[in-house]
C-alpha cells in the first residue's frame, strides 16, 4: 500500500514537473523579446495597428471628454484608437509590460516614470514633438529622466490657498487683508480660528505640507540634489509644526474630513491649501459654498506651491508608435487642452493657451500663477517609498522634531539618488 | 486496502479485472492536475525564480536578459539597513501583533457561539447561525467601508462612546500604539535605552513593543466580527460529531456543565482546533484586501502588511524581485508557525 502511493506520488511529481517545464520553456521562448537599450531608440514604430488608450479617470467628465477627443482624432486620422479606463492603473500598466502587449498610450504619473523608463518599458518622445516648446519648463522637468524628455505633460495642477468668503467677511476681514507673507497666513488664521474651526486646513502629507518648505528655499530633491535637511525645508516644516500646535492650522483628519476640501466645504476650516481638483468637488458636494482662490503667500526665501501632473506614456512595445504621437500632438493641442479643461478642470500644459483659459476662469487665475515657481515632489526612482515614509512621519509632526524628521528623508534620499 | 485482499487470489498475474483502473485514474484526475499546474505551480516557481533574479517588470521573466542575483533580493529586506528593511520590519511587527489579537479572540469567541447555538434548548437557532455566519459571507471590500464609515472621527462608534462620556480616538488616522497609550496612561513616555538603542530590521525593540495602533485595533475587531461565523460553523459541526456518550458518562460521574465543557468537550475537539487555527493564521499572516481597500498602510505605516508591502514593491515601486521575496518569506513564516502550532496541538500521551 505505502509502495503504491509513493509510487503514485513520485508519477504526479514528475508529470507535474515536467508539465511545469514545457509550460515554462513556451514561456520562455514564446514572450522573449529583443533587447533595446532604455532611453536611447528615437526611431518610432509605424504600422496599421489601432491604438489602445488606457485612462485614470476621474469620473464619467473624464471619460467622455478624452473618448471624444480620441473619436475625433480617430476619424481625421483613420486610425481606429480605443480609450480603455483602468481600475487600478498601475496594476493594469504592470501587467501589460509583464506581458509584452501594453497599451500604446495611457496616464504616466512622475513617481512612475523612473522605474519604467529604467526597465526600458517607456518610449521616450518628447523632443519628436511638434509642440514640444510650447510646455512650462518645470512640466518639461517633471518628466525628463536622465536628460531625456520622456513623455508630453497632459496638463497639470497647483496648490493654491482657498478661502471660504462668508467665513472672511464674517471675521470683519477684507480684500486688502489677503495674506501675501507668512506672518499675514499666521495672523489671518489665527483671526479665523474659532473653538469648532481651524483656521487653515491641511492633509497630512509632503504633497500639502511641501509647500512651506519650498517657501523657506528648501524641499526634498532640487535640481537632481536631495535638500530634505537644508535649512530651508527645516524653517519650513517649523512653521507649519508651530501653527499645528497653537491650533490655527489644522491637519483634516484631525477636523474629522477625508481631506482638506471636505474640511474646506463642511467649513471646518475657514481655509485650506488644495489644488485645481477642490473646485469641482465644492461645486458637486458644496454647491451653495462660495469662496476665493489666493496665490499661497510667500515665506522667507520668496513664493512656493507644488505641482502635479501627468504625462501621456507611450510604450516601447507598441507597434503603432508614430500613430500615438501624432495622437498626442492632437490630445495636447490648445484647442482641446481647454476643452478638457471645461470638462474636468485642470489646467492646459502649453503656454499658448494660458490667455484663453484664464479669460474663461478669472477667479481660478492664482493656480496658474503657480505654475512659475512650482516645485514638484521628486521623481528619482524608489521616491515614492520615500515620501510615503515621510508621509508617516509627518502624521505626529505636533509632536516631532523636524529636524530629526527631515534627516531621516535626507538619508533615504540620497540612498536612492546614487 | 483492495489491492491487500486482491493479491492472493491473483499472485503472480498482471492481468486482471482492475488493470485499467491505474490509468482510467490518472485521467479522471488529469483536469484537475492540469489546473492546478498551469495556475498554481507554475506561478508559484515563477515567482520563486523572481525572488531570486532582477526582473524588472517588462517582458517574461524567463528571458535571457533576466539575471539571476542570489539572495540580494532578500538581503535587501533583512540585512541592508535601508528603507527596504525597515519597512518591511513595520510589516512584521504590524501584522504579529494582529495574528496575535485576531487569532485567540476569533477562536475563543467562534467556538462561544459555536456552543450556544449548538444548544438544544435554544429556541430559533437557525436564526442565531444565519445571524452570526452573515458577515462571513459578505465580502471583504463591502465591510472594510462600513468600517470606515463606523469608525470615523465622528462616525457611529465614537457617537456612542460619547454616550458613555468616553472621547473616542481618532481610529483610522491613529497611529499611535496602543500598548505605548497604556505605558503613557502610566506616565512612561519613552522607554529605556536597552530598548530604544537595539532593534530588529531597523525597528527599535520599543518600537516592536508598540502593540498594535489604534487604526490596526479597528481591522482586529473587524477581522473578529468576519471570520467568527466560518469558524463557528466549523465547531458547530465538530460538536455534533461528538457522541452524548461520554459527556453522559460524565455527567453520572457528577461533573459539572463547566468542567464538562473543558475536560471532555474540548479535549474532543482538538483536530477541529487544529483546523480553525491553522486557517486562522494562514488568514490573519496574509491580510490584503482590508489594507488595500482601506487604509493603503497608513496612518504612519501602522497597517502597513507584508502582503500589502509585497504588492506595494512590485506594482507601485517595480521591485519586482523584492515583493517576491517579501512573499516567500511570509510563507515561511506561516509554514513555521503552523508546524509550532501542530506540534503544541500534539496528542501527549
Amino acid at each position: 500500500m505505502t509502495r503504491h502511493i509513493s509510487r503514485r506520488l513520485a508519477g504526479t511529481g514528475a508529470l507535474l514537473v515536467a508539465g511545469a517545464l514545457t509550460l515554462t520553456a513556451c514561456g520562455g521562448s514564446g514572450f522573449e523579446e529583443p533587447a533595446d537599450a532604455a532611453g536611447e531608440t528615437t526611431e518610432l514604430t509605424s504600422s496599421d495597428d489601432a491604438l489602445t488608450v488606457l485612462i485614470a479617470s476621474s469620473g464619467d467628465a473624464e471619460t467622455d471628454a478624452v473618448t471624444d477627443a480620441v473619436a475625433d482624432w480617430s476619424a481625421d486620422s483613420g486610425v481606429t484608437a480605443d480609450v480603455q479606463v483602468a481600475g487600478d492603473l498601475p496594476q493594469q500598466l504592470s501587467q501589460g509590460f509583464a506581458a509584452s502587449t501594453p497599451p500604446d498610450l495611457f496616464y504616466l504619473s512622475p513617481d512612475a516614470i523612473s522605474g519604467y523608463a529604467e526597465n526600458g518599458s517607456l518610449q521616450p518622445y518628447g523632443d519628436l514633438l511638434a509642440n514640444k516648446d510650447d510646455f512650462y519648463p518645470s512640466l518639461v522637468e517633471n518628466f525628463t529622466v536622465d536628460d531625456t524628455f520622456y513623455c508630453a505633460p497632459k496638463d497639470f495642477s497647483t496648490l493654491a490657498l482657498v478661502i471660504n468668503t462668508q467665513l472672511w467677511e464674517d471675521a470683519g476681514l477684507t480684500d486688502a487683508d489677503t495674506p501675501t507673507t507668512w506672518e499675514e497666513l499666521a495672523t489671518v488664521a489665527e483671526t479665523l480660528t474659532t473653538d469648532d474651526r481651524a483656521g487653515l486646513a491641511l492633509s497630512a502629507e509632503y504633497q500639502r505640507l511641501g509647500v512651506f518648505m519650498a517657501e523657506a528655499g528648501g524641499g526634498l530633491v532640487v535640481d537632481g540634489e536631495p535638500v530634505a535637511d537644508s535649512e530651508g525645508s527645516v524653517e519650513g516644516l517649523e512653521y507649519a509644526q508651530t501653527h499645528l500646535e497653537d491650533g490655527t492650522f489644522a491637519y483634516a483628519a484631525d477636523l474629522g474630513a477625508g481631506w482638506a476640501g471636505e474640511a474646506f466645504g463642511k467649513e471646518l476650516a475657514a481655509m485650506a491649501v488644495e489644488g485645481n481638483w477642490i473646485t469641482g468637488a465644492l461645486t458637486n458636494d458644496f454647491p451653495d459654498l462660495e469662496y476665493t482662490v489666493a496665490e499661497l503667500p510667500a515665506g522667507p526665501a520668496g513664493p512656493g506651491t507644488l505641482q502635479f501632473t501627468n504625462c501621456w506614456g507611450m510604450a516601447a512595445d507598441s507597434p503603432n508608435q508614430q500613430a500615438a504621437l501624432d495622437l498626442v500632438e492632437h490630445l495636447t493641442s490648445a484647442e482641446q487642452q481647454l476643452a478638457f479643461s471645461e470638462a474636468f478642470g485642470p489646467m492646459p500644459s502649453i503656454q499658448s493657451a494660458a490667455p484663453d483659459w484664464t479669460s474663461a476662469n478669472p477667479d481660478l487665475v492664482a493656480f496658474l500663477d503657480g505654475a512659475e515657481y512650482a516645485q514638484f515632489p521628486p521623481t528619482l526612482a524608489g521616491a515614492t517609498d520615500v515620501v510615503t515614509d515621510f508621509n508617516s512621519q509627518l502624521e505626529s509632526l505636533e509632536t516631532g522634531d523636524p529636524q530629526e524628521i527631515l534627516g531621516t528623508v535626507q538619508s533615504n534620499l540620497e540612498a536612492i539618488a546614487e | 486496502m483492495a489491492a491487500l485482499v486482491a493479491t492472493p487470489r491473483r499472485a503472480g498475474s498482471p492481468r486482471g479485472i482492475r488493470d485499467g483502473e491505474a490509468v482510467t485514474g490518472w485521467i479522471f484526475t488529469l483536469p484537475v492536475l492540469l489546473i492546478l499546474g498551469v495556475f498554481m505551480l507554475v506561478p508559484v516557481l515563477m515567482a520563486l525564480w523572481v525572488s531570486f533574479s532582477d526582473w524588472s517588470g517588462r517582458g517574461s521573466p524567463l528571458s535571457s536578459d533576466v539575471g539571476f542575483v542570489g539572495l540580494d533580493n532578500y538581503a535587501a529586506v533583512t540585512t541592508d539597513g535601508g528603507l527596504a528593511e525597515r519597512d518591511f520590519g513595520v510589516a512584521l511587527r504590524n501584522n504579529a501583533w494582529y495574528v496575535l489579537l485576531v487569532v485567540p479572540l476569533q477562536t475563543a469567541l467562534s467556538l462561544f457561539l459555536a456552543v450556544l447555538v449548538n444548544r438544544a434548548v435554544l429556541r430559533g437557532r437557525g436564526v442565531f447561525r444565519t445571524a452570526f455566519y452573515f458577515p462571513s459571507v459578505t465580502s471583504s471590500v463591502a465591510i472594510t467601508v462600513l468600517w470606515l464609515f463606523l469608525f470615523s472621527t465622528s462616525g457611529v462608534v465614537n457617537a456612542v462612546l460619547a454616550r458613555l462620556g468616553i472621547t473616542g480616538p481618532n481610529w483610522f488616522n491613529d497611529p499611535s500604539g496602543v500598548l505605548h497609550n497604556l505605558l503613557g496612561a502610566l506616565g512612561v513616555q519613552s522607554g529605556p535605552d536597552a530598548l530604544t538603542q537595539h532593534g530588529l530590521l531597523g525597528v527599535t525593540w520599543w518600537d516592536w513593543l508598540a502593540g498594535p495602533s489604534v487604526a490596526m485595533s479597528a481591522f482586529v475587531i473587524m477581522a473578529v466580527f468576519t471570520t467568527s461565523g466560518t469558524f463557528m460553523l466549523l465547531f458547530i459541526a465538530g460538536l455534533q460529531n461528538l457522541g452524548p456518550d461520554v459527556d453522559e458518562a460524565a455527567m453520572m460521574d457528577g461533573a459539572n456543565g463547566w468542567q464538562r465543557f473543558w475536560r471532555i468537550t474540548l479535549p474532543q475537539l482538538r483536530p477541529t482546533l487544529f483546523t480553525v487555527l491553522t486557517l486562522g493564521l494562514i488568514g490573519t499572516w496574509q491580510v490584503f484586501d482590508q489594507i488595500y481597500t482601506g487604509t493603503q498602510g497608513g496612518p504612519g505605516k501602522t497597517t502597513l502588511t507584508p502582503a500589502y508591502l509585497s504588492y506595494q514593491s512590485a506594482f507601485l515601486s517595480q521591485e519586482w524581485g523584492r515583493g517576491a521575496a517579501i512573499a516567500f518569506i511570509l510563507f515561511v513564516i506561516i509554514v513555521l508557525m503552523t508546524i509550532l502550532q501542530r506540534w503544541i496541538l500534539r496528542e501527549r500521551r
